[in-house]
């Protein structure tokens, strides 16, 4: 047995490859990104989808074809991914399909901090909770068994400092060999017409009660019995920061968040005097508690924003309700010093454009000195808000909307703008500009379709942005931005005057990635070769 | 070896190589035989901004992160932080900005994060031998030679300036 120190999300990914997961696919987000990347350093097969719904409808097919499959994604990805998700509930999988949503309590790099255990609850799916990497790597073996058992997409609730914080963790010795996938056919089951998903929605709920019952008695959930004038429930790292903050109380750790353990929770709450929950985010296990009638003590309303530590525990066990120090003031991040984008954002001061912006390193824009992006608010929501802007703004207000996004985003999510933009066009025509540093950047200089490269950076089919837009008729301009600013600021000018639909793709490779991509590219461009001319992505 | 936790911020600005740093010092108490937990942030943060990561270790480490205002020591890599930083460091505990290696001895600005390591060495309750292991660890090997001088020179001052104050 090995023992060493590993981050949350390379534990996930240990877990992975010694369980033999058969396909790991998912979209890169903070904190979740390394999941995938270690999976596949490790052996695994692991790829990036151009988003979470498709990566969860890829590992849904690879459950239902009898694999063991994972998906991850951070927890705004899971938006993306409820439409399948909500529906794969009532198919449930033939293999196992774990699906990891990554929580950012306080925002360290995200737009919002939803609370993903609603998710659970409103999609009737088993929820675990690690607290560190070792119930990360223990926890993924338990989340198969329980998707294997139930037959049933099992939820994997991470956060930051699951995912990023490092500590021991000890492997198992044998890796499992799952059977092998094998297509079952079961219309019935899988065909969610209402005349199936009627009694697909029942069965789900038995399987839920089911699991309610596993967890009254499984050791997911922890009792570690203390004095009896302070309980304390709690899940995920929280437990942590609580076990130290007070270390004479009774704990209850929840493992399994979804279903609750209520039976248990009640009688743990009845045998000490105070009973205090322990959780980041929304009041959620409180609520739950009080709705089936245990009287629980919830954090201040203040805690529920944020991410909670050892010094903020002690306040809610104190009562302390005083005013919190601020955090520490840093410098906040920026745009790179040479970074591609400089002489984009520098134009669209200068002209006054109203900004609808997108989500990745150029959302940096809206910092000084640009302070050059008026909205961003999700992944791909730059060209609807755009035209949104466009339709109902006075003319001379209208003409001077531009959306901005980026390479990775456009195809997240960007595409089904362009489509709404051709079939809804404003008056007043639109300017999309597309930065297309060749990379996703923000997250740590990934792989997307755009780049013609697999997660492992090689060789594979490529999708043409400037080949989408033009497709659907829209006249498409291509320039380097940092090469020919002047350039750049005169082809804006142009765009905006006409009342035209237009699209600037403004490429320049990451100015961290250029070395990577080009080693990268010399790789894939010698295998291309190698392989039959022109059959490559076939082949691939 | 003693119960207590000994709780380590690093801190610096994206680039300055903090993590690897804390990278290291987790690695050293890991080969020592402690219990280990580390915490940082990753995202934005690496766009240039400040990055802190805390290293914890002991005989047994709970949360990963150290309670605001209870480090015992603060190695700071960038002048800017340091005011920023400080009130993380509980009283009595130890800072180690970056003048505290002057610029004119390293043979490379960016070993500063491993000589500030060397610094911290000093204090910690970890063989001389194990971190430099860690370090070695760490990094390729063409950037060794440079990086051991680094330590070295760290913890010398580090030992200077203990002797001198009459502390160990």
């Amino acid at each position: 047995m090995e023992r060493r120190l590993l981050s949350g999300d390379e534990a996930v990914a240990l877990a992975a490859r010694d369980a033999g997961i058969a396909l790991g696919t998912g979209y890169p987000g903070t904190p979740s990104t390394e999941i995938l990347e270690a999976f596949g350093a490790l052996g695994g097969r692991a790829q990036w989808a151009p988003n979470e719904k498709v990566a969860l409808e890829v590992g849904l097919g690879a459950a239902y074809g009898g694999g063991r499959a994972l998906v991850t994604m951070k927890h705004v990805g899971l938006n993306v991914a409820a439409d399948p998700l909500f529906t794969a509930a009532y198919t449930g999988v033939t293999g196992a399909l774990v699906v990891v949503s990554a929580d950012d309590p306080g925002m360290a790099s995200s737009q919002n901090e939803q609370d993903n255990r609603r998710y659970a609850i409103a999609a009737g799916l088993p929820m675990l909770s690690p607290a560190d990497p070792q119930e990360a790597y223990d926890y993924l073996f338990r989340a198969i068994e329980l998707s294997e058992r139930w037959s049933l997409p099992v939820l994997f609730r991470m956060t930051t400092r699951v995912c990023h914080s490092k500590s021991l963790v000890t492997s198992r010795a044998a890796a499992e060999t799952p059977r092998a996938p094998s297509f079952v056919r079961d219309i019935p089951g899988r065909v969610m017409v209402p005349a199936f998903a009627r009694p697909a929605h029942k069965k789900l709920r038995a399987k839920l009660a089911e699991i309610a019952a596993f967890g009254e008695t499984s050791d997911i959930n922890t009792v570690t019995p203390g004095s009896p004038e302070l309980g304390i429930i709690t899940d995920g790292v929280c437990a942590l920061h609580a076990a130290e903050a007070s270390p004479g109380a009774s704990f209850f750790k929840i493992g399994l968040v979804h279903p609750l353990p209520v039976e248990r929770l009640r009688a743990f709450a009845a045998g000490v005097k105070r009973c205090l929950v322990i959780e980041e985010g929304d009041p959620v296990i409180a609520d739950a508690l009080r709705a089936a009638g245990i009287a629980v003590e919830s954090k201040p309303e203040m805690f529920r924003f944020g991410e909670l530590d050892v010094g903020r525990v002690r306040r809610i066990l104190a009562g302390d309700l005083s005013t919190e120090p601020p955090l520490p003031k840093g410098k906040p991040p920026e745009l790179c010093a040479a970074c591609p984008y400089h002489p984009v954002y520098a134009s669209l001061r200068k002209l006054d454009c109203i900004v609808a912006g997108d989500i990745g390193c150029y959302t940096l824009g809206v910092m000084e000195p640009y302070r050059a992006m008026d909205t961003c608010v999700a992944m791909g929501a730059s060209i609807g808000v755009g035209l949104g802007l466009r339709h109902v703004l006075p003319p001379d207000q209208a003409r001077r909307v531009v959306s901005i996004i980026g390479d990775s985003t456009f195809i997240h999510s960007g595409v089904s703008g362009i489509m709404e933009m051709v079939y809804n066009p404003p008056a007043l025509g639109h300017v999309v500009i597309v930065l297309d540093n060749g990379i996703t950047a923000m997250t740590g200089q990934q792989e997307h379709p755009g780049t013609g490269r697999t997660l492992e950076h090689e060789a594979t089919g490529k999708v043409s942005i400037e080949g989408v837009a033009r497709s659907m008729g829209i006249d498409t301009s291509i320039l380097d931005p940092f090469a020919d600013p002047a350039g750049f600021e005169k082809l804006l000018v142009e765009k905006l005057a006409t009342p035209r639909l237009s699209m600037i793709v403004a490429r320049r490779p990451c100015v961290l990635a250029a070395a990577d991509i080009r080693g990268w590219e010399k790789a894939a461009e010698a295998s291309r070769a190698s392989s039959c001319a022109g059959c490559a992505v076939e082949d691939a | 070896m003693s119960d207590r936790v000994t709780n380590v911020i690093l801190a610096g600005l994206g680039g300055q190589g903090v993590i690897k740093a804390s990278d290291i010092l987790a690695d050293a108490a890991v080969r020592a035989g402690f219990d280990v937990k580390k915490a940082e942030v990753h995202g934005m943060s690496q766009r240039g901004g400040s990055v802190t990561s805390d290293v914890r270790f002991g005989q047994k480490v709970l949360s990963p992160m150290i309670p605001r205002g209870e480090a015992d020591f603060l190695v700071v890599l960038a002048p800017s932080e340091v005011e920023v930083t400080r009130p993380l460091l509980r009283p009595g505990g130890l800072l180690l900005a970056p003048d505290f290696i002057p610029a004119a001895e390293l043979t490379n600005q960016r070993s500063l994060n491993v000589a500030l390591l060397g610094a911290l060495s000093a204090h910690l309750d970890i063989p001389e031998g194990i971190f430099l292991e860690a370090v070695r660890a760490a990094l390729a090997e063409r950037l060794h030679a440079m990086n051991e001088q680094a330590f070295k020179l760290g913890r010398a001052r580090a030992a200077r300036t203990a002797a001198a104050a009459g502390v160990r």
